[in-house]
């Protein structure tokens, strides 16, 4: 797209989007949104910079590799985190049973294991959700 | 019927799904389109995220998060709100393998169109 | 192919009306009577935070409470993903892994 106007604007926008979408996937615990939605957010951060600067723009500032780690390290970490439980000799992934701290209810890291999962499901809908639009896009 | 009338409009969200419903299945039945039954099919997933959550409102009830403000605050229930965000993302899953597939076949065939790609299948079968 | 449209509106009429019936004989909407909001979505308003540490409910039954579900839940979206990249993925460099088929042939 050789639109200058919406070039601009996206340049502005774009870092503010993807910070908004990671405040989300961390204040989960404590706000509305979550995981999935700030997932989404900072899937449409990148998808919004490929539709405008076009297909390869978005290719090079991510490329294929950093997805096909983020995508299949995401169910590993939370499949790691949960067999904590396990070797604690408590169910799978247990949280408060295993022994991990509730923190001060409403702080950013309070629950225990809950913002390290919220985490890791965020980066991973993102990844999941931007190589869904790559792909179709290329088509 | 008037009874009957009263009591359906104190359930207007379950109306409106039903409504949504029957208009998703019709669009999957009679377009032979295949995007058009793909958007029939969002259309039914989407009246039923609508059916679970209105289930689990309470009228003037308060957001699912605890606010330590309020003496006595009244929550709507948290169950079907937890169970739809699973929902949604079993439909984006759906809806992206079901482009997938349409892309493919928009490829092998170039139309989208079911009825011509049987004539088309047919035409090849009788050669 | 008339007769079909009529007969599938016929249907579409019918079953409208089996869902005003069925929406009529529904709890009223917005009661906190209703059997939906039974001993389990009080159990979760009650007891998150001192089970979890967490304010919110909804993202305390999602990761905590039903964490299992949501781990397949992901594994879903992960499939999902491999389907599309499988059906989808052009090769671009289709004449050097010919060759190198040849090669390992060879």
């Amino acid at each position: 797209m050789k639109d200058y106007i919406l070039k601009r604007i996206v340049a502005v926008i774009l870092p503010f989007m993807c910070m908004y979408g990671f405040y989300v996937i961390l204040h989960g615990a404590s706000s509305p949104g979550g995981s999935f939605a700030g997932g989404i957010i900072v899937a449409l951060s990148f998808i919004v910079f490929s539709t405008i600067y076009g297909l390869d723009e978005g290719r090079r500032i991510l490329p294929e590799s950093v997805l096909v780690w983020t995508e299949s390290f995401g169910t590993l970490w939370y499949g790691l985190l949960g067999l904590i439980g396990i070797f604690k000799g408590v169910p799978f992934l247990a949280n408060l049973l295993a022994g991990f701290k509730p923190g001060t209810p409403g702080s950013l890291f309070s629950g225990g294991l809950i913002p390290l999962l919220t985490l890791g499901v965020g980066i991973r809908v993102a990844s999941t959700m931007v190589t869904l639009f790559f792909t179709i896009k290329e088509e | 019927m008037k009874e009957l009338l009263e009591k359906v409009v104190i359930n207007y969200p379950y109306l409106a799904a039903g409504i949504l419903f029957a208009i998703g299945v019709l669009t999957v039945l009679t377009r032979s389109n295949v995007f058009k039954k793909l958007i029939g099919i969002n259309i039914m997933e989407s009246c039923v995220f609508l059916l679970f959550v209105s289930a689990g409102n309470i009228k003037g009830g308060n957001v699912p998060i605890l606010d330590t403000a309020n003496p006595k605050p009244v929550y709507v229930n948290p169950l079907p709100s937890a169970l739809m965000l699973t929902g949604i993302v079993v439909s984006v899953s759906v809806t992206a393998f079901a482009l997938a597939l349409i892309i493919r076949l928009y490829n092998s065939y170039g139309t989208t169109d079911l009825r011509r790609i049987g004539e088309m299948d047919y035409e090849v079968k009788k050669k | 192919m008339k007769i079909r449209n009529v007969l599938i509106v016929i249907l579409a009429l019918i079953a409208l009306y089996g869902i005003i019936i069925s929406v009529a004989e529904m709890p009223p909407y917005g009661s906190p009577d209703n059997p939906v909001h039974n001993q389990v979505s009080e159990r979760y308003i009650h007891k998150a935070l001192e089970e979890t540490g967490v304010l919110n409910m909804v993202t305390a039954i999602v990761l905590d409470y039903r964490a299992y579900d949501t781990m397949f839940e992901t594994i879903v979206l992960f499939t999902a993903a491999i389907a599309v990249v499988i059906n989808l993925k052009k090769y671009h460099d289709k004449s050097s892994s010919a060759d190198k088929e040849d090669s390992l042939i060879k």
